[in-house]
């Protein structure tokens, strides 16, 4: 981007400009004669797919907001009047909901990709970061933009969001009113929303320039993981990677437009086609699918974190960081890493079967646990919650440093490969999770006399059961497994990977043998498939 | 491979237990019915049948609009029945509506004219509840959008009265419903056969009446819906012919390499 020395062009309007200003040599640079590792897949195409998207519902946000009124008396009419009476405004907004749909299954299968063939790490952690940043600005945007219709999943969804915030302690019930504009959520919510939904977008695009900024300084990451070596390594990004992309976003379009023409409400909620009504609650809210997995940590966490548990977490913590991250421990002998990893897991273990069971107490007495209940927990279930979903997202940032074992790519991880592979596996589960409701019952057995468990099936009225339960003898044992349980299960999956597993692989994971060159193993794929 | 067969074994282990539960709730799924408006594949060539909705239009107006408003509707919008514009203006004609003010000031009546919207029965939620007992009549403009599965929803629900089991705890002014959430349902089966006098010799059944409403609201919620599903296949074959083009110049592009 600089003003070094600079080839003239042949067109004398190009050439008047670029010796002005030398954006057609910079984009001759970045975009032209790039170098780019030759042996790419189809997966790094979801970087220009995610881009295109990103234009996508900049240009149709912007002509909706041309009809769209941000009133709570008024905007559900709007919308409806767009998809009715405006011209092509039934597929402008087709375009606009499906859109945010497939940005984020773009930009999703882009962060698979990025952890799978480990581009973030050395030297593109900040390329990572950056990327991180947009994804959390794109969900604040698409959650601001549900809102917008003024649906009831559009209010109840906004009222369950916005509530997460008071339970961030001393500030919460300020960030929240804040939110609010108000003390529910009302006009002034609507009205910020639409301002800040306009705004993000923009935000975004800005981040995305750095983004790209960042990479091109560093250059791409590529299936093999490994640096290029020169320039047999590499293609110009024109026409190679220009035309492979165009190829793949026209793909990735037609399973859009599939959804914009053939089945524009399916991946909306029917209640948000109810104007918004804040009497009547829906029975079940669930927010977009995009945020299911997310979600569904959030309301895994059904229990206080008493002070047992975060001193067991801690002293794990120290062990993990001392033995395992740092490859020789710095402060601490052996036998203090035994003691830390023996008392901090039994610490943590009993903290957490005792914040499961409330009702627990110390042997032979009847005195509750001390420490444990609620109001002497430092984090309640409710602030746990919120704190695990936004860690869900936080360890992404600064997952370059979980994972930092040398070599990238998972092709020459087998172990890891397997874990990320499981990793996501449990993305997908907790998406699952996260749109049933939380007491679904999966699976439940009933262990004992058999009358008095009908009795607990049925409720004590049913029929000729009600007689027999003053004889019957020991309580029956009921066992289940509900929703909240399987979110609890892959909550648990989901952390351990970037905070057990990650560092334990970076430390003892052998790896296999990398190729000396991309250029070398691009031959030998094309020697293999040509005998 | 590990990973696939793992993942195969979780999948076959949760489902049967997870359709079981499905079908424990006590709400059955409304059947599947075929509609005209979702023929061929994914409903690519579905259409609107016009005589249908025409009659799914009488139904609204001699039965449902007596509770229900559908506000998001005009009259204009009876164009896409087949009606031309002197019908629709005769149609408009025999509503009154509140129009004003005038330039004295006042409020007045005036007949219905093509760009008014369908005349709601009552003037506001309040008037509408107080007249059915307590519960609200629901908008009918995106019914069918705002049930999950809408179209065979409300066919369900119309044809789904049935005698309530021994010891249905029911209010008076409910009605069991076997497809409504709860079963209780505050509305009084709205159809019987013969209720309405078809003109074309379509059966005066209350299956036809229900199919021929369905098909009108469908419309109501969704009017676009041919000239989408007629642009979505332009759209798909431009996009497949691109593809297929891309496809020969990246190949091109990249044959030259060693």
């Amino acid at each position: 981007m600089g003003s070094g020395p600079r080839e003239e062009f042949d067109n004398p309007v190009v050439e008047w400009i670029d010796s002005r200003m030398p954006i057609f040599t910079m984009l001759q640079k970045e975009y032209g004669v790039f170098p780019t590792p030759k042996n790419f897949n189809w997966f790094w195409n979801f970087g220009a797919i995610a881009m295109f998207m990103l234009m996508t519902m900049i240009v149709t946000g912007i002509f909706l907001a041309m009809h769209y009124t941000a009133n709570t008396e008024l905007a559900f009419d709007s919308v409806e009047r767009i998809t009715r009476d405006v011209n092509g405004g039934w597929l402008l907004r087709n375009i606009h909901m499906n859109g945010a749909s497939f940005f984020f299954i773009a930009v999703y299968i882009h962060i698979f990709r990025g952890m799978y063939y480990g581009s973030y790490k050395r030297p593109r952690e900040l390329l990572w970061i950056l990327g991180v940043v947009i994804f959390l600005l794109m969900m604040a945007t698409a959650f601001i933009g549900y809102v917008l219709p003024w649906g009831q999943m559009s209010l109840w969804g906004a009222t369950v969001i916005t509530n997460l915030f008071s339970a961030i302690p001393f500030v919460g019930e300020d960030i929240r009113t804040l939110l609010w504009g108000g003390f529910a959520v009302d006009n002034p919510t609507l009205t910020r929303f639409f301002a800040l939904h306009y705004l993000l977008p923009f935000v975004i695009f800005a981040v995305v320039f750095l983004h790209v900024w960042a990479l091109h300084v560093t250059g791409s990451n590529n299936p093999l993981g490994i640096d290029v070596k020169g320039p047999q390594d590499t293609l110009p990004f024109n026409p190679y990677y220009t035309m492979k992309d165009i190829f793949g976003l026209i793909l990735f379009i037609i399973v859009y437009a599939f959804f914009v023409f053939y089945a524009p409400d399916s991946l909306g909620h029917p209640d948000n086609y109810t104007p918004a009504n804040p009497l009547v609650t829906p029975p079940h809210i669930v927010p977009e699918w995009y945020f299911l997995p997310f979600y569904a940590i959030l309301r895994a966490i059904t229990f206080n974190f008493n002070i047992y548990m975060l001193a067991g977490v801690a002293l794990l913590a120290v062990f993990m960081v001392e033995f395992i991250w740092r490859h020789s421990p710095k402060y601490l002998g052996k036998s203090a890493g035994i003691a830390l990893l023996v008392i901090g897991g039994a610490l943590a273990l009993f903290g957490l079967l005792a914040g499961f069971n409330q009702h627990w107490t110390i042997p032979f007495t009847d005195m509750p646990i001390p420490l444990t209940s609620a109001e002497t927990s430092p984090i309640s279930a409710k602030l746990g919650g919120v704190l695990a979903m936004f860690g869900s997202i936080g360890l992404l940032v600064i997952l370059p440093w979980l994972d930092n074992h040398p070599i990238r790519s998972a092709r020459f991880r087998p172990l890891f490969r397997i874990f990320v592979i499981v990793f996501t596996f449990s993305v997908f589960v907790l998406g699952y999770a996260g749109s049933q409701p939380a007491d679904r019952v999966y699976w439940s057995t009933c262990i004992g006399d058999a009358q008095a468990c009908e009795v607990l099936a049925h409720g004590a009225g049913h029929g000729a059961a009600a007689h027999h339960e003053a004889d019957a003898g020991a309580e029956p044992l009921v066992l289940k497994f509900d929703n909240t349980m399987l979110a609890q299960a892959f909550t648990g999956v989901y952390f351990l990977f970037f905070l057990i597993i990650l560092p334990l692989l970076s430390r003892f994971e052998k790896g296999r043998e990398l190729p000396t060159s991309i250029h070398e193993a691009v031959l030998a794929k094309k020697q293999k498939a040509g005998a | 491979m590990l990973v696939r067969n793992i993942f195969f074994a979780v999948v076959l282990a949760v489902a049967p237990v997870s359709s079981a539960f499905a079908s424990g709730g006590d709400t059955p799924t409304p059947p599947s019915q075929s509609w005209q408006f979702e023929e061929g594949l994914f409903g690519m060539y579905g259409t609107y049948d016009k005589a249908a909705l025409q009659r799914g239009y009488k139904i609204y107006r001699e039965v449902c609009s007596s509770c229900h408003s559908m506000k998001r509707i005009y009259f204009r919008n009876l164009e896409a029945l087949g009606y031309n514009e002197n019908q629709i203006k005769a149609i408009a004609a025999e509503y009154t509506v509140e129009d004003g003010p005038n330039e004295e000031g006042d409020m007045f009546d005036r007949t219905a004219i093509p760009s008014d919207a369908f005349i709601s029965p009552f003037a506001n939620d309040n008037a509408a509840k107080f007249a059915n007992g307590g519960a609200l009549p629901p908008d009918l403009s995106l019914i069918t959008k705002a049930r999950a599965n809408g179209s065979n929803y409300v066919y369900a629900l119309l044809t789904g009265y049935e005698e309530a089991p021994h010891g249905a705890d029911l209010a008076q002014g409910q009605h069991w419903n076997k497809y409504f959430a709860g079963h209780k349902l505050s509305m009084a089966p709205p159809l019987m056969d013969g209720q309405v006098t078809y003109e074309d010799g379509t059966p005066e059944t209350l299956e036809q009446y229900s199919r021929d409403i369905v098909q009108f609201l469908t419309w109501a919620a969704d009017p676009h819906m041919e000239a989408r599903k007629k642009a979505g296949f332009r759209v798909l074959v431009f996009l497949i012919l691109f593809a297929g083009i891309m496809y020969a110049v990246k190949k091109r592009t990249w044959a030259d390499l060693h």
